[in-house]
């Protein structure tokens, strides 16, 4: 029993170790993917074109659904807070601050994120992705084009747009909150609006603000990494997918919880 | 010209192409013939630096592949025309924004002159009218024809074509291989066509390499093959019931 246990204690060590090799792997193989994002760049006039196609499609499609989201979440969360708002001490400007707080440090970017990694990202794997497997990307290289900046670059810049998206979610919130409050009989139109301008700290802002940059970024190249190096057919793509999909969603909250350490602690 | 020395490549353990040499020469039609699975299209991409070879040469103009910097391996590239197996049209573009592509990438051309261009080399693949409709809304057959125009657009000095004519009726397969072996011919480049029609290989296999389980079985001309006693040949060659009458009624001295 003993020599069992030893045993699978080096497999233990070994599996840790491989794993660790594979992660590492994908670490260095996406640093190399950046790299080669930017080098050997596609004609100005070409890549201007595929930059406004990209905003077109990433930013401006998701602003639908991203702020019909957000206004019911905004409305939610004043209902929450009415809702457990039994103490007649505290005053119903509580509302309007919790909404904005809750609106602006997280929900905007950071749940909008984890959504936008659903929406945009599965979409930018499937896309590069198919382009993979038609040989589509051969057939670019073998233009004496790089495939990686025509595809990944546009994308790149198309999202540095991204906090655009976010400023106008936190206004879409914040007025869903204050639609309930006011419509909803939580709360007065003043009494929301100084919750709203209750102690406001500028650099939450900033912070919410520095995230989202951050979270662009990463909705723009951790699934570009899994289509362009995605390998098999059509059923591989959709696979790619999901993976893609998880992979963001954990980079994302690992992300956010450095980054609040850093900024605001 | 292009020269490919002892070229080897594995799939994990297994190996595909097991050192092959040969040479494509220029302003000629260079054909790769052989069975289905017996490493064509690999042996193409290798020659193109897609794949990277485990071992061996490929060697343009006299200069080898594996020494080129980036750079002028992408420069060499904008002179390279492909047509893929599979077409790899570009689908989010129209068939006519994709026989543009590669002007629209490399030259100076406005929007008039580039449609003048792809109209003209359009209307030599015999494709007429299709060109507002996206690669998904087109037949295979048509597909192809689109992607071989994408290939020659730009004026290439090395054109690679991978079963050009597979997917096609009988006519439109013989328009094709004549206008591979025109453009071939007037503007002295250099082409290698991967086949197993063996109506093109008599029509256009100016030199041929027959390769068999990624060896190099058996290398000559469209005037040799028919002439070659060679077993694993003859075996591909007359393994069609037409060539085998064809063949059938020479011995009898018809
Ligand atoms: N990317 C790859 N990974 C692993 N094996 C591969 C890969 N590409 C091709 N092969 C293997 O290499 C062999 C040769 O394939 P190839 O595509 O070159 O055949 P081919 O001669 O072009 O056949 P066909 O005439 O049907 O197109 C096949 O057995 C295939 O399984
Ligand atoms: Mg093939």
């Amino acid at each position: 029993m003993n020599k069992f246990n030893k045993a699978l204690n080096y497999v233990e060590l070994f599996l840790s170790i491989f794993t660790t090799m594979k992660f590492l792997k994908h670490i260095g193989r996406y640093m190399i993917m950046l790299y080669g994002v930017f080098k050997r760049p596609t004609k100005a006039i070409v890549l201007k074109e595929l930059i406004l196609k990209e905003i077109d499609d990433l930013i401006i499609g998701s602003l639908g659904i991203t702020a019909f989201i957000s206004l019911f979440m905004g409305a939610v969360v004043a209902l929450q807070t009415a809702l457990n708002l039994d103490n007649p001490l505290i005053p119903k400007s509580l509302i309007g601050f919790a909404t904005k707080q809750s609106i602006i440090l997280e929900f905007a970017p950071t749940f909008i994120s984890v959504i936008m990694a659903g929406k945009v990202g599965s979409y930018i794997t499937s896309s590069i992705g198919s382009m993979r497997v038609t040989e589509q990307i051969d057939a670019l290289e073998v233009m004496g084009i790089n495939p990686l900046n025509y595809l990944i670059f546009p994308k790149i810049i198309a999202l540095l747009f991204y906090p655009f998206l976010i400023a106008i979610i936190m206004f879409v919130g914040i007025a869903g909150g204050y639609l309930a409050s006011v419509y909803g009989g939580l709360a007065s139109s003043e009494d929301f609006i100084i919750g709203l301008q209750d102690s406001f700290i500028p650099w939450h802002v900033a912070y919410a603000f520095i995230k989202t940059m951050v979270f662009g970024l990463m909705l723009a190249t951790i699934p570009s990494y899994h289509g362009y190096y995605m390998e098999g057919g059509a059923l591989e793509v959709g696979k790619a997918s999901t993976t893609s999909f998880v992979w963001t969603c954990v980079a994302i909250i690992i992300a956010n919880y450095i980054l609040t350490q850093l900024l605001l602690s | 010209m292009i020269q490919v020395n002892d070229l080897r490549k594995s799939f994990g353990d297994e190996e595909i192409l097991k050192g092959i040499t040969a040479t494509f020469e220029k302003g000629k039609t260079n054909m790769i013939i052989g069975a289905s699975g017996s490493g064509k299209s690999v042996f193409l991409k290798n020659m193109l630096g897609l794949f990277v070879p485990n071992s061996g040469e490929i060697i343009y103009d006299g200069e080898p592949l594996n020494e080129m910097e980036i750079e002028r391996k992408s420069n060499l590239r904008k002179e390279m025309g492909m047509l893929f197996q599979h077409s790899a049209l570009f689908d989010s573009l129209t068939v006519e924004e994709n026989v543009m592509f590669p002007l629209r990438m490399f030259t100076k051309m406005r929007l008039k002159e580039r449609q003048e261009n792809a109209n003209e080399i359009l209307e030599r693949v015999n494709l007429v009218g299709l060109n507002k409709k996206m690669p998904s809304e087109i037949s295979g057959g048509q597909q192809k024809r689109v992607a071989l125009a994408r290939a020659v657009v730009n004026n290439p000095r090395f054109l690679f074509c991978d079963e050009p004519n597979s997917g096609l009726d009988p006519k439109t397969a013989t328009v094709i291989d004549n206008l591979i072996q025109e453009i071939t011919h007037e503007r002295d480049i250099t082409t290698v066509i991967i086949s197993h029609d063996m109506n093109s290989v008599m029509e256009i296999g100016e030199t041929i390499v027959f390769l068999k389980d990624g060896k190099l079985a058996w290398k000559g001309t469209n005037q040799e093959i028919f002439k070659t006693d060679n077993e694993t040949v003859t075996d591909f060659v007359y393994s069609s019931n037409l060539f085998k009458k064809v063949r059938i009624a020479q011995n009898k001295g018809l």
